[in-house]
């Protein structure tokens, strides 16, 4: 209990400081967001008022006040830079809660990817690894590494190019660029959000079936699966009942560790598709100055990375409870 | 589980070790010496498919992509090893003096680290550059202090668990200074550990760098540079493919072989 | 031998080129001035449909008059409509107004409303609604202009159900073409759901922002036939790279602003259309730099630049070359300047001219280039390499355009920066910010000659008048080298070969009334 609370507490001190950072930097940064918003032709008058409308008279610690306290009433402010209607700035929430979901489901799809490919994957090369014997299996495990090894190196902007060549203008499978939104034709959007999935999650994939091997190999050569073979349990019960749920154990917190870079990283791979997610609002924000949505996206972004880092941690210490006991 | 020989030489190592080597040396070449100039242009020579002349072919201003290739490969190089040697050592020191005295200090450094850490790194960079303006040097500072956090994690961790072990206790019985049993008595012990994050923190800074530069940030125009280079070249994707697969495939012959030649090096123990 | 070899490249360059300038021409209509007249314009127009639009930018704003980002008012074009609105010759042609005349001393304009004009919401147009819409848009609403060239307006007076007079504080023969401002119901500026109503040829859908803006026909509209399209989306793309890969997967069939060599690898399976657009491209200096106020030095830089080579890398040799801010497409107040520093490179004029200002050995510039624009930074780097050759020791440094807009802008705190400047219809526009006072003097311009000849050209009633003094301005601005002017790049758009009837503007406007289907 004091554990959680501790956590909760840290996790306030941290989103705390970040929102403080990132009100510096506005503050720091170059740019005026009223010349940014109104361009070069306008009225000293316009652009007096807009200053009184957006506050921007009053000493930052004035301003940094009125923004956390009315977040924490729970009105997150209006975007500076995208309007509703003619007369109206779009609320914050409404612009990231169209944005979130294109995200959300490019990391969704990307996870089941993953987890779809490089666990059968991470098993059969283990399984290839640990018969020493035949040369086709040992050449299996060294393509395997070989390949892996070669998949991570890619940087996934790069894998993004590669796919959009490749599937879009060769074979044209899917039209680059040809986003749909998911509220006009949901599976049109999930079958376009395949190939940048895909471009995040190739070298994760990579990874996890590397890491899932390693830790495979390491529970076979434990006592207790000796132990069960000499106790004349057959392979194929061994390996699924007892082996691949011990592996998995650490693999599912290095899965977590990916969920938060796939969040945290989404901002390239958005760019390199065009994705409407959070990632391209989160630099168009920051291009224009918008000061409401930045904050309250850096936020989101932080709490989510925080928040799995604390999933895994609790996840480390159910499987190991002498972490716990320091 | 090939027991390739502890203290010899393996596969991986020999293939790390030539890939690393060639493009390091060509890296460092292309600072005093690249086939054609990396800047000078020719309208008649645009979009010239892989020739003998242009092994890579040429840009959309006829400029030599190999040579500029070599340019951006050296200097991703060293941007990438700077990142790596500043945040390492920022790295040991505050995981040292966190992970060795505990208390407030600790407290607060981890929060600022966990707030670094939550913050996506591209992000940070993207402010740290608004900021500071644009730059080699500022694409290292700002990269060095992404890193940061990853080093101190781990050197804490090591420093917690040597902290308490008898001959840290028994020296610090026998009155040694401070200093000196954090960096001449736990140092050296936590050095195959964190050798290990050192070898994965220089591929990681070469692929922020290049993302960064991807997206805009950090080396510019006309100084040439692989990240950069891919984001101009997605634009010819259809006419002229090479020109981004030289860039692409020149970052992934680095960080492949740089991987290959740490895993050489563990294997080899 | 390497030189024989470069002038053959060059021959079969300027062939490609001058097929090139035959395709836009063919793409131009007889009469020049940019309508599209390929064989598809013959057929005969089917109604309905939707097209989708590729824009480039968001949306700044919904609210006409406080629109301010040229991509917005040129997609704002298709759902508001002023008193008169732009023709595709650039003059103006009457809208919401049927008639209107000016007092013979420039002060009092009276305007006739057309019979039956409806909003979109079904209300016909009336002198409230004019009122009020000029009121708010000159600030005498609230004290606000929202539009800057209106704020002259000293009264907006309702004479019958069917006139309005407004009366100006001073004269400027221009100023009608501020009148395109536009017309909204009354009190709709105020107004909770702030849908936006106009007159124009298409109303408001919807708005999404990072994805685009669609608008429906609209059934009621005043010229009849048009328009013929059901439903357009303007649909924003990510960057240049990913419109061309849309167009090709067929999800955008209309794409304003292709780059050169998009353009070559559409040619096949779209039709390709060309027209100068109404950007100055330039190589600003800031005449108050201490190195570059010395005369000597900006026109050394004028020297060194090889506009010719930067035409034929950027735009492929389609665009204009220019030595002054005025567009040559505003023929009767354009002077060809290009003499002057020649369209290629004279690099020993340039070093004699630095020799003589004491700087024999060059120097060193830093252009300032907003990194958002492609197009600029890629001129930035041809550029660079242009001035090493007479020894300028030229550096980019790149900034996002919020920076260039406080450091370079308004702050004007750059040596020189590459970019260019947009006109509207008027010759003022363009030459006005020069003026040493100006707001918008972001270089630092300074010559009494020029402001003196500038009132003059603002004051002049008589056309031809106008225009020689609009010329003489021209002139001191290319002799003092106020800035090093490049081009007006060319537009050039893609549209998917069932279309036909897009109509260039030498103003931003992408009007899609007149677009229709073929088959």
């Amino acid at each position: 209990m004091t554990y959680l609370i501790k956590k909760i507490a840290t996790l306030i001190m941290t989103l705390f400081l970040v929102s403080v950072a990132a009100f510096l930097a506005f503050q720091i940064i170059p740019g005026d967001v009223v010349t940014s918003i109104l361009g070069t032709e306008a009225t000293p008058e316009r652009e007096e008022q807009l200053r009184r409308e957006l506050g921007l008279n009053d000493p930052p610690v004035v301003r940094y006040v009125r923004w956390a306290g009315s977040v924490l009433r729970g009105d997150l402010g209006s975007s500076y830079r995208y309007s509703k209607n003619m007369n109206e700035m779009m609320p914050v929430e409404e612009l990231i809660g169209d944005k979130l979901p294109v995200t959300l489901w490019l990391a969704a799809v990307t996870l089941v990817m993953i987890i779809a490919v490089s666990i059968p994957l991470g098993v059969f090369w283990a399984r290839s690894a640990n018969h020493k014997a035949g040369a086709l299996h040992r050449f299996l495990d060294g393509a395997l590494g070989v390949t892996t090894q070669t998949t991570m190196a890619v940087p996934s902007f790069f894998l993004g190019i590669l796919v959009t060549y490749l599937f879009g203008i060769v074979l044209k499978l899917f039209a680059p660029g040809g986003y749909v939104s998911y509220e006009k034709d949901f599976w049109g959007f999930l079958g376009y959000l395949v190939f940048p999935a895909f471009s995040v999650a190739l070298p994760k994939i990579a990874m996890t079936a590397r890491f899932l091997r390693n830790s495979m190999l390491m529970e076979l050569q434990s006592d207790y699966v000796r132990t069960a073979y000499s106790k004349g349990c057959t392979g194929r019960r061994v390996l699924y009942g007892h082996v691949l749920r011990n592996a998995m154990m650490p693999v599912v917190t290095f899965l977590g560790m990916i969920i938060a870079e796939i969040v945290a990283g989404s901002i390239v791979i958005e760019q390199v598709f065009g994705l409407p997610g959070i990632g391209r609002l989160l630099i168009s924000s920051i291009n224009t100055r918008d000061f409401p949505v930045v904050e309250i996206l850096i936020l989101y972004i932080t709490f989510v990375v925080i928040f799995v880092y604390f999933l895994v941690d609790i996840l480390y210490r159910v499987i190991d409870p002498r972490i716990s006991e320091k | 589980m090939r027991k390739s020989g502890r203290g010899k030489w393996n596969k991986y190592l020999v293939a790390g070790l030539f890939m690393t080597g060639l493009a390091v040396f060509l890296g460092i070449l292309g600072f005093f010496w690249t086939p054609y100039s990396t800047t000078a242009m020719s309208a008649a020579e645009r979009f010239a498919g892989p020739s003998l002349l242009h092994p890579f072919g040429t840009d959309n201003f006829g400029r030599d992509i190999l040579s500029r290739v070599m340019k951006g490969l050296g200097t991703t190089i060293v941007i990438g090893s700077l990142v790596v040697l500043f945040s390492a050592a920022a790295g040991i020191l505050l995981g040292a003096v966190t992970g060795y005295f505990g208390g407030i200090v600790d407290e607060v450094v981890m929060r600022i680290t966990d707030a670094v850490n939550g913050f996506p790194s591209i992000l940070l960079g993207l402010v740290l550059i608004s900021i500071f303006g644009n730059g080699r040097q500022n694409v290292i500072l700002a990269l060095g202090i992404v890193f940061v956090p990853s080093y101190v994690r781990i050197v804490r961790s090591e420093f917690i668990r040597l902290r308490d072990a008898d001959y840290i206790s028994r020296a610090r019985l026998m009155g040694v200074g401070r200093a000196r049993i954090l960096f001449v008595h736990i140092l050296p012990n936590i050095f195959s550990v964190f050798w290990v994050s050192v070898m994965i923190g220089f591929n990681n800074a070469i692929l922020a760098e290049s993302g960064m530069s991807y997206l805009g940030i950090g080396v510019q125009p006309p100084d040439a540079s692989l990240g950069k280079m891919l984001s101009d070249a997605q634009g010819y994707l259809q006419s002229a493919p090479w020109y981004a697969l030289a860039p692409g495939l020149t970052i992934v012959w680095v960080v492949l072989g740089f991987s290959l030649f740490s895993e050489g090096v563990r294997r080899r123990g | 031998m390497k030189k024989s070899f470069f002038r053959k490249r060059k021959l079969s360059g300027l062939l490609l080129t001058a097929l090139l300038t035959m395709a836009v021409l063919s793409g131009c209509g007889s009469d020049g001035t940019g309508e599209s007249s390929e064989d598809n314009s013959s057929k005969e127009p089917v109604y309905g449909g939707s097209v989708v639009v590729g824009i480039q930018q968001d949306i700044d704003s919904l609210d006409p008059h406080k629109a301010t980002a040229a991509g917005t008012r040129e997609i704002l074009f298709n759902i508001f409509e002023g008193l008169v609105k732009p023709d595709k010759n650039g003059d103006l042609m009457k809208a919401i107004a049927s008639d209107y005349t000016v007092s013979e001393d420039g002060l009092i304009y009276t305007f006739t409303l057309r019979e039956g004009v409806k909003f979109h919401n079904g209300n016909t147009v009336t002198a409230e609604d004019v009122k009020y819409s000029l009121e708010r848009a000159s600030g005498l609403l609230d004290g606000t202009p929202l539009i800057s060239s209106l704020s002259v307006l000293t009264g907006v007076e309702i004479i019958d159900e069917k006139t309005v007079q407004v009366t100006v504080g001073s004269a400027n023969t221009e100023l009608i073409y501020s009148f395109v401002a536009a017309i909204i119901p009354a009190g709709s500026g105020e107004e909770e759901s702030g849908t936006p109503i106009g007159t124009g040829p298409f109303s408001f859908v919807s708005y999404t922002p990072q994805v685009g803006i669609v608008v429906k026909k609209n059934a009621d509209y005043w010229q009849e036939g048009l328009p013929y399209l059901d439903e357009v989306n303007f649909k924003i793309v990510n960057s240049p790279d990913t419109a061309l890969l849309e167009l090709q997967g067929g999800t955008i069939d209309i794409y304003p602003y292709l780059t050169d060599s998009q353009a070559g690898e559409l040619k096949d399976s779209f039709q390709i259309l060309s027209a100068p657009s109404v950007n100055v491209q330039a190589l600003f200096l800031n005449n108050a730099d201490p190195v570059l106020s010395d005369v000597r030095i900006r026109q050394a830089i004028c020297y060194a630049l090889d506009k010719d080579l930067v035409n034929q890398f950027l735009a492929g040799g389609n665009a204009t070359l220019i030595s002054s801010a005025m567009l040559p497409t505003l023929q009767t107040y354009y002077v060809d300047l290009n003499e002057t520093y020649g369209s290629g490179a004279n690099v020993e004029k340039a070093k004699e001219l630095m020799a003589a200002a004491g700087c024999p050995d060059g120097f060193d510039l830093e252009i300032t280039v907003p990194s958002n624009y492609e197009y600029h930074m890629q001129t930035a780097e041809v550029v660079v390499e242009q001035l090493k050759e007479a020894g300028i020791n030229a550096v980019i440094n790149p900034v996002d355009w919020n920076t260039w807009l406080q450091d370079c802008y308004t702050d004007r705190k750059y040596q020189s920066t590459i970019c260019a400047i947009t006109s509207d219809m008027t010759p003022g526009y363009l030459m006005n910010r020069f003026q040493t006072e100006s707001k918008k003097n972001f270089i630092n311009f300074a010559s009494a000659a020029y402001d003196e000849t500038y009132q003059k050209a603002a004051a002049a009633m008589d056309p031809e008048e106008k225009a020689g003094y609009y010329k003489q301005l021209q002139q001191i601005l290319n002799d003092e080298a106020g800035s090093a002017f490049i081009q007006v790049p060319p537009i050039t758009i893609a549209v998917n070969p069932k279309l036909a009837g897009y109509v260039f503007y030498p103003v931003y406007v992408q009007d899609m009334s007149t677009v229709y289907f073929i088959e």
